[in-house]
């Protein structure tokens, strides 16, 4: 399974977990299945129209995963997906 | 010969106009947004104070020289100690340029996830940076800031931005008075974003002392994870101990992609090339206006756009 580490700031919206194991095939799925066991997320995450926020980054272990296939983008079992506010902007190193 | 290298000598060190850095904060110019707000009601208009103009390239400037100046006049310094703070990018760069000047050495904390620019200023500027984990956003490097000071008191002066009153302090002693001269003393509304709350809680200090009537509105994002570099979603987050929630008249929540847009619309229509805060007390002071029939309406643009080129998302027409 995937782990989706979740920032301080949203783990109020999910019951306080800062990391959340979920089953899914791409970053699409994951936050899917997460959203439906924590609804609160997704206004903080999605737009009205579905789309991810534009500040909103996902990293894949290291990589932004707008510089892989986005929300397409294949997980594996061991993967580790971090949701990242874009604080300053820019390309973040985590 | 020697009498006119002497004469030359003379004439080139009389035509040397020179100044400190220091000695340029400040004074930043009232721009008018003219586009923006052109359909408002005529009899109000809108203005932004370009605080870009400032030789580290922010608001920031103010706060920090203060502070650095003030403890320095306290013998809080010494010798060899150097500045700590957390900071999310443009109070680390004024800390670092004037620490630079003055020879303080300064340590920063701050996110991971800060945005290159700013991180490759500040190592640029010779801060040393102490990377924290993103996940845990301003207020992990806050932490981390607290823990160091406890642990290591004598090798740093915590300079602590979100607690020290020379940070608002600073803007009482210079923003305020600035924006009350530049207006003539017609503002009627001030409007300013929420990072520390020193600009709005110095601004209107001193304003309200002025001009009672005036109306303070604070900006902040619209929730808890968000983009606008330097506003706080107080809310969620370690509220600033020089932060008075009963300063402001009124709060109006933006949201980042307003911010954004704003960004692109000033660049575009106004020719400023600003942050995403001016975009988000653009959007603010926008909407005060169109309530309006008659209004000075001020506002704070913090910085230029520069430190923002890499943030794709931004410039992208949604």
């Amino acid at each position: 399974m995937t782990t989706l580490k979740i920032p301080t700031p949203l783990r109020p919206y999910a019951d306080g977990k800062s990391n959340i194991k979920v089953q899914g095939q791409n970053v699409d799925e994951v936050l899917q299945k997460t959203i439906q066991e924590h609804p609160n997320l997704r206004k903080h995450l999605y737009d009205d129209s579905g789309e991810l926020r534009p500040f909103v980054n996902l990293f894949l272990n290291e990589d932004n995963i707008r510089q892989l296939q986005g929300v397409e983008t294949k997980l594996d079992e061991e993967d580790i997906l971090k949701i990242i506010p874009s604080i300053a902007g820019g390309q973040a190193a985590i | 010969m020697n009498s006119q290298i002497n004469v030359l000598e003379k004439i080139e060190t009389q035509s040397i106009i020179s100044s400190s850095l220091p000695s340029l904060v400040g004074n930043t110019p009232l721009l008018p947004l003219e586009k923006i707000g052109q359909h408002l009601n005529p009899q109000v208009s809108l203005y932004a104070k370009a605080e870009w103009f400032n030789p580290s390239g922010s608001v920031k400037d103010r706060p920090a020289l203060n502070i650095i100046l003030e403890a320095l006049e306290r013998g809080e310094f010494s010798e060899g100690q150097h500045l700590l703070d957390s900071t999310s990018g443009n109070m680390g760069i004024a800390y670092a340029t004037f620490g630079a000047t003055l020879g303080i050495p300064v340590t920063l904390i701050l996110p991971s996830n800060a945005s290159k620019e700013r991180i490759q200023i500040l190592e640029a500027l010779g801060a040393e940076l102490i990377l924290t984990d993103p996940l845990e956003g301003t207020d992990g490097a806050i932490k981390k800031a607290m823990q160091l000071s406890k642990q290591e008191p004598g090798r740093y002066f915590y300079a602590n931005q979100y607690d020290n009153p020379n940070n608002w302090k600073a803007h009482y002693q210079t923003t305020g008075p600035e924006i009350l001269q530049q207006t003539g003393q017609s503002i009627t509304h001030f409007v300013a974003g929420l990072g520390t709350s020193g600009t709005l809680t110095g601004v209107a200090r001193y304003l309200r002392q002025n001009l009672p009537q005036i109306e303070i509105i604070g900006v902040q994002p619209d929730g808890p994870l968000h983009g606008v570099e330097g506003l706080k979603h107080m809310a969620s987050a370690i509220q600033p101990g020089i932060y008075d929630p009963t300063t402001p008249d009124r709060i109006i929540h933006v949201s980042t992609e307003e911010s954004y847009c704003m960004v692109r619309r000033l660049a575009r229509e106004e020719g400023y090339f600003v942050g995403v805060s001016s975009g988000s007390a653009a959007v603010a002071a926008l909407r005060v206006a169109e309530e309006l029939d008659r209004g000075n309406l001020v506002t704070i643009f913090p910085d230029a756009g520069f430190k923002y080129l890499s943030d794709e998302e931004l410039w992208k027409e949604s």
